[in-house]
């Protein structure tokens, strides 16, 4: 199980209690066992630690107080927004005090001209797309958590969604940052123009996990919304045939704004729970979403019919208005959830991989199932490559939790393989920090270690995520051998 | 031309390392003039990426490209063109030897840049060498990767100053159908407007420029959609504009033909400071958040005038340039000096480049 690094505080419990409220109300600061039981962790629940102590600071001042006192006294400190996440970033470290963003929930400022919206961290990502509607304005990161999480979190994670091939993940989609360091020093990065002086700290901070800073403003890019958005959905006999149509499409000169691929197993379980029409016979399904102008639609929805038939499509339907174009997408949004319907268990993986090896990773996968004897249902963002096989497991029966850990960690090692990655949006947190040890060589894992120094040299800020240290990789090189023995996550939700 | 001289520019940082020798990075030297003159960089040995190049690897319909920081520009651009796909934030080249490390390394970034993205967002993965002589990649050829920093991104814009680029991976995107281009005889103030009310709704905007009293709007989209947004936004219809965006983008428009020192002022499109209005010394791009300005004014004044809207003014071209990019807060100074000595401890790579303190 997780170890938090172990950091000789310079402070007891209570004093550290007393001084956090000397500015804080003592309602924000807590502390006994059931108050401090519902931050235990966030959406990977198989990793659960109590922290020291709990605060919820409501002004920039305090928070910086929080860090002050804190780096004064040797705690650790995680930060956390709605603790959605699904990596572990926001585990709570038993040492140190988790800092809780929820209180930041304002809109501070919409400019409709400029296309911003200044909000606090802990707004909700949907919040921000409803308030700017009025403007005819959205946010165009949209992951699949969007009713919960914050935006603050969706920048420690750089969050992606189901339209990024098009519109970018999160670092394409903000301007400014303000965050507070481990010595309390507020720092603006990024400014009101398109680019701003010096590094370019704003995309070293965004999906930095909460490792380098505490995030407590954000300006977002908003985009007006598209005249129409058109959704096609094909089936097809075989998964290859389904892959090669999306290389099609793209060869085509369209990029769509949302490109879903799912096999087999997730068209029956998305189809039993919430019965959008989806073909039952298909070995693949492919949702193909389209957006822009009405013309440019039209001509980008017949294009893309020809395209989905030539490429062996045994039937293309496209949505005949707004209704049917949100029943094609609510199956795929009910993916995670349906597939839970089908086992006790499932867990969740997030690898990217070049979109030509596909076929190869299918394939490699199918054989892993057959010889783990365990079920993968994949939900695929096709258009960008990203992965999400959900490996279906009992955990009550002995062994299979086991098996399952063992299975992931092989296809997160093919992702690595054919020239992909661990994690595509969900993060390293905890989860994946033994997988950063085969992603990455020792020196490159040095100089993030140097990145991280640069903002945070005693190491107080999330310790023990994103970046594994040196001798916990040749721990991991050691059990490497001996899988079995690895402690893998199980996951609940999504 | 395929070369691979990734072991012996290694060996000439290694050695400069272990010697504390200055290293002036070099690619095709087409934008020497940017960036600060410091007295380091004129007695500093010059290390030559120019020879390393090659493309890796580019399949169109993986939308990705990977060639070796030597590259030239051209070459990249020629390749993507005849297989429909650009690189859609149309960097400028500033000179034919303009190299695909030297554009990233200087993320300077074209028309297009205000509508979808600078080259820092098209930038996917890198292989680097850094200031010990360590050669590491980070990022990769997918278009979704949260492993690790985002240390890829960082090298765009740095000027070379925490490692010497060798390879780099980028998104690439198909052309569009069709490209036209409106004019509008207005005022600043009265194309300002134009532009924030046309920003607000999905019209296929891929450039837009003020100058002398004339805004041009380059659509660029499916055909009918083009067609359709040129009703919508009407104006004086131009024919064979590219070359205008073109000229625009490398420079060479009257406009730039000066020796007046050159500023490149990036702020909110609707500030007012720098103001167009009767002065042929502005241009606009990007719907009005950057601003091109021909003028002797000392650095201090403009660049406190930037700052006091919240953007930043570059001393482009023509100059000393001892002061050429806007000061950093003390904050901000602090984290780019420990970044700095996190990736290049012997400061040895292009050292003042950017800023005096790295």
């Amino acid at each position: 199980m997780y170890s938090s690094e172990n950091i000789e505080s310079k402070i007891s419990k209570a004093a550290l209690i007393q001084a956090l409220q000397d500015f804080i109300a003592a309602e924000s600061v807590l502390f006994d066992e059931e108050d401090l039981k519902p931050y235990e962790c966030d959406g990977l629940s198989a990793y659960r630690a109590i922290p020291l102590i709990v605060v919820l600071p409501e002004t920039i001042e305090q928070v910086q107080r929080v860090l002050t006192l804190c780096h004064e006294n040797m705690i650790p400190v995680v930060a956390r927004g709605a603790g959605t996440g699904l990596s572990g970033g926001a585990l709570p470290h038993e040492q140190g005090v988790l800092l809780s963003l929820a209180k930041f929930k304002n809109i501070l400022h919409i400019d409709p001209n400029r296309r911003i919206a200044r909000v606090q961290p802990g707004v909700r990502n949907l919040a921000i797309s409803q308030a700017v509607d009025q403007f005819g304005l959205y946010y165009a990161p949209d992951p699949s958590s969007q009713i919960a999480c914050t935006i603050g979190g969706n920048v420690a994670e750089n969050s992606g969604g189901v339209h990024c091939l098009k519109y970018g993940l999160t670092v394409h989609n903000i301007q400014q940052l303000k965050i507070i360091t481990i010595d309390g020093e507020l720092l603006t990065i990024g400014g009101s123009g398109l680019d701003s002086a010096g590094y370019d700290l704003l995309a070293l901070m965004t999906g930095s996990e909460g490792m380098l800073g505490v995030i407590v403003e954000v300006t977002v890019k908003l985009l007006p919304k598209p005249e129409r958005a058109q959704v096609l959905l094909a089936a097809f006999e075989d998964v290859v045939n389904a892959g090669e149509a999306v290389g099609n499409i793209i060869a085509a000169g369209i990029i769509p704004a949302g490109l879903e691929m799912m096999d087999r197993l997730a068209i029956q379980a998305a189809e039993d729970f919430v019965h959008a029409g989806y073909p039952l016979d298909a070995e693949a399904i492919l949702l193909c979403e389209l957006d822009g102008t009405n013309e440019e639609v039209s001509e980008h929805v017949s294009k893309v019919r020809g395209v989905l038939k030539q490429s062996g499509a045994t039937e293309v339907r496209t949505a005949k208005d707004d209704a049917e174009r949100l029943t094609f997408w609510a199956g795929r949004k009910a993916a995670f959830p349906a597939v839970g319907r089908l086992s006790p268990d499932y867990y969740c993986m997030d690898g990217t991989i070049p979109r030509k090896q596909l076929p190869q990773v299918l394939k490699a996968m199918a054989d892993l199932s057959k010889e783990y004897e365990l079920r993968v249902a994949n939900v695929f963002h096709a258009g960008d490559g990203n992965l999400h096989p959900l490996i279906l497991y009992d955990a009550n029966i002995p062994g299979e939790l086991e098996r399952t850990e063992e299975f992931g960690g092989k296809i997160l090692e093919l992702c690595i393989k054919v020239g992909g990655t661990i994690t595509g949006e969900h993060g390293v947190g905890m989860e994946k920090i033994n997988q950063m040890c085969v992603q990455f060589n020792s020196l490159e894992l040095q100089q993030f270690h140097a990145v991280k120094a640069a903002f945070d040299p005693l190491g107080l800020l999330n310790p023990g995520k994103a970046v594994p240290t040196l001798h916990r990789c040749a721990e991991f090189g050691a059990m490497h051998i001996h899988r079995g023995e690895l402690p893998f996550p199980e996951l609940e939700r999504f | 031309m395929n070369t691979d001289i990734s072991q012996q520019l290694q060996q000439q940082v290694v050695q400069a390392y272990e010697q504390v020798t200055a290293l002036r990075i070099i690619g095709g030297n087409s934008k020497a003039f940017y960036g600060r003159a410091d007295d380091r960089l004129l007695s500093a040995e010059i290390l030559n990426v120019s020879g390393h190049r090659g493309v890796l690897s580019y399949e169109p319909t993986e939308l990705v490209i990977t060639a070796r920081a030597g590259t030239p520009l051209a070459e990249i651009e020629k390749l993507l063109d005849d297989n429909g796909q650009m690189l859609a934030f149309e960097p400028p080249a500033f000179a034919e030897s303009a190299t695909i490390g030297g554009t990233i390394a200087c993320n300077l970034s074209g028309p297009r840049r205000a509508y979808v993205g600078a080259a820092r967002d098209f930038l996917l993965g890198c292989k680097i060498i850094n200031g010990k002589g360590e050669i590491m990649s980070f990022g990769g050829e997918v278009m979704k990767n949260v492993a690790g920093y985002d240390v890829s991104r960082l090298m765009a814009g740095a000027l070379g100053t925490l490692g010497v680029l060798l390879e780099v991976s980028l998104k690439v995107l198909p052309k569009t159908e069709m490209v036209k281009t409106q004019l509008f005889h207005c005022s600043s103030i009265e194309a300002l407007n134009k532009i924030h009310n046309w920003s607000q709704t999905p019209l296929p905007i891929s450039a837009s420029s003020f100058h002398d009293s004339v805004l041009r709007i380059r659509l660029s989209g499916a055909a009918k959609s083009v067609q359709a947004a040129r009703d919508t936004v009407g104006g004086e219809s131009v024919d064979n504009a590219e070359q205008y965006w073109h000229q625009l983008k490398e420079h060479k428009l009257d406009f730039f033909a000066t020796e007046k020192p050159l500023w490149r002022i990036s702020l909110a499109s609707d500030i007012e400071t720098f103001t167009a209005e009767n002065d042929s010394n502005f241009l606009y791009e990007w719907g009005g958040a950057l601003r091109w300005l021909k003028t002797e004014t000392p650095a201090e004044i403009i660049q406190q005038a930037a700052a006091d809207v919240d953007g930043h003014a570059i001393l482009f071209r023509h100059s000393e340039q001892q002061t050429c990019f806007q000061a950093l807060s003390p904050g901000l100074l602090r984290i780019h000096k420990n970044l700095k000595q996190g990736f290049d401890p012997k400061n040895i790579l292009n050292p003042g480049k950017l800023y005096p303190e790295l």
